[in-house]
């Protein structure tokens, strides 16, 4: 549904995005993840037609962005970083205006908002104007504009930044019930939010591509181990000792009164870890995931400590 | 069309649910109605001079001693408060972010610009259609010319509308609305005295300066002559602002 290839932006000296390659298929959920300037939102311009690239070559539902923009820009519901709105127009006015310039007949514009007002529950805020109503409600009015024509792709920068969190679920839980019959590029620099809502991601910093895939090829790439961590009452070499002797498990390390145990991706050793803290009387208090391999392979990323 | 069309009706609803339009319409028309009330006093008073000499009585045209000098001060006035109207168009958009919109939508950066322009057009008719309702009274109480007091009011129009284009044009330079309508006011300015050149002599450069200026072509329409290289010159202008303000936003785009 979204092809990159080879794309690359300049401002000047400065290269934003440099030689970008990804595929996003249809019905996906797909996460631009990176840190704060890595080039998602010069990405997201480029792809809604909004920055022409410098170089390479990008199509969205088949067309190119560059030749038939007109084509692609009906193709896409964008939300932009900064939600584009006008505080003097009601939000129901505004929706209206929006389905008139997405070309949507004008038989149907009233169906349109009507049908955006309720997926994006902004029913009780329709008539009041935009400047009077909450941050979560205007981020709101954002994705119920970018859904107004129905469109094939929606391109979502940052989606939730600047809300609380219960709105921030509720964000995410809307982008989800949205799976399938759209496809979605969503922005992030947090990686839960891929976790919880994508099903793949593309991994950029400082413009250049450092992963993409789906999140289980995302995490088969990276030769990491699962494990947990147990915090105990009486920790000590004899519950590191007994700890290492459990079948499968691959590396123990013991940090005060918290060990760490792991072991290689695919097996799951949780049960014996805490059969044998019982066993042994270690008097557990806490047991903790360690940090999962696609967080890992982010931290590494963004952190500078890998090269592709 | 449609998308124009979508476009002026969201410009006019920001004029209108705003204080701009109300305050820019209320001013306009205040200072329209003192320079009114005081060229029809004058008249008045010259009337009845004249009238007591049989050979001045036939002199006194309401035309030329009231509407002429009328529409000369109303267009100083355009002068003020079209920047004021057309400061914020595009510089608005830019700072909010709202471009964003109007820019990834299936519509044109043309349509975008004509459509902001008609908006602005829209006021700009209503504000002198206001005005010409108070002078009209004129014609309750006198027997001035209809048709040049039409051509003056054209005149106004065009004069106007080359000014919006301006206006825009200097909108899409900044997202800072007041150096774009500063920017404005400084060139509209510049523009009425640029024939004030002819004055020190009649070269090439002094005639192809005073035609630029508004202010010769303005001269004939406020006396009711209508001239096609008048006609020619104010569509031109708002057709050169029009394409420039396109071109720029296209180039930036582009960088």
């Amino acid at each position: 549904m979204i092809e990159v290839q080879d794309l690359t932006k300049k401002y000047g000296e400065l290269t934003a995005v440099r030689n970008l390659s990804f595929k996003v298929e249809k019905g996906k959920i797909w996460g631009l993840l990176g840190p704060n300037a890595a080039g998602k939102t010069t990405t997201m311009r480029i792809l809604t037609g909004y920055l022409p690239a410098t170089e390479g070559k990008a199509t969205v539902a088949g067309f190119d962005v560059f030749e038939q923009p007109n084509e692609v820009k009906k193709a896409i519901g964008y939300l932009p970083e900064t939600v584009p709105l006008y505080p003097e127009m009601t939000v129901a006015g505004y929706l209206g205006f929006v389905a008139e310039i997405k070309q949507v007949p004008p038989a149907k514009r009233k169906e349109a908002v009507d049908r955006v007002l309720k997926l994006a529950s902004l029913e009780s805020v329709k008539s009041r104007l935009i400047e009077h109503i909450s941050r979560g409600y205007k981020q709101r009015v954002g994705i119920a504009q970018a859904m107004i024509h129905d469109p094939r792709v929606l391109i979502l920068d940052e989606p939730t930044i600047g809300l609380d969190p219960a709105q921030i679920i509720e964000i995410r839980e809307l982008i989800k019930s949205l799976r399938g019959e759209h496809t979605i590029v969503l922005s992030t620099h947090i990686l839960a939010e891929v976790t919880q809502v994508c099903d793949g991601a593309v991994i950029i910093n400082e413009g250049r591509l450092m992963a993409s895939g789906s999140l289980e090829e995302l995490t088969a790439s990276v030769h990491g181990r699962d494990g947990v961590v147990i915090r105990v009452r009486q920790g000590g070499d004899d519950a590191a000792e007994a700890a290492r002797r459990i079948p499968g498990a691959e590396k123990v390390t013991v940090d005060g009164n918290e060990i760490r145990i792991e072991w290689s991706p695919g097996r799951d050793l949780r049960e014996e870890v805490a059969r044998l803290a019982v066993e042994k009387n270690l008097g557990l208090q806490e047991m903790r995931p360690v940090a999962t391999n696609i967080e890992d392979l982010y931290l590494k990323i963004i952190s500078g400590g890998l090269e592709q | 069309m449609r998308n124009i069309w979508s476009i002026t009706k969201r410009e006019l609803s920001a004029y209108f649910s705003s204080p701009i339009a109300y305050a820019v319409i209320f001013g306009f028309q205040l200072l329209f109605g003192f320079f009114f009330f005081n060229l029809v006093s004058w008249f008045n008073a010259q009337a009845m001079q004249m009238a007591q000499n049989p050979y001045y009585s036939q002199q006194a045209n309401i035309n030329q001693m009231v509407f002429s000098p009328l529409f000369h001060n109303t267009s100083i006035i355009l002068i003020l408060v079209v920047p004021l109207l057309t400061m914020r168009l595009l510089a608005e958009e830019k700072k909010t972010g709202s471009e964003e919109l109007l820019f990834t939508s299936p519509i044109s950066v043309g349509q975008i610009i004509l459509g902001k322009y008609l908006a602005c057009l829209v006021v700009l008719a209503a504000m002198l259609g206001l005005t010409a309702l108070l002078s009209s009274m004129a014609f309750a109480y006198g027997n001035p010319e209809l048709v040049p007091w039409l051509i003056g009011y054209l005149g106004l129009f065009l004069m106007g509308a080359s000014f919006i284009a301006a206006g825009l044009f200097f909108s899409a330079t900044t997202k800072n609305q007041i150096v774009a309508g500063f920017l404005t006011f400084c060139l509209l300015l510049l523009f009425l005295v640029l024939n004030w050149v002819t004055a020190s002599g009649s070269g090439a450069w002094q005639s192809v300066l005073g035609y630029l200026s508004f202010s010769d072509h303005f001269e004939d329409m406020t006396r009711g002559i209508l001239d096609t290289k008048d006609l020619v010159y104010y569509l031109s202008f708002s057709f050169f602002g029009l394409f420039l303000t396109h071109s720029l936003i296209q180039s930036r785009r582009w960088r």
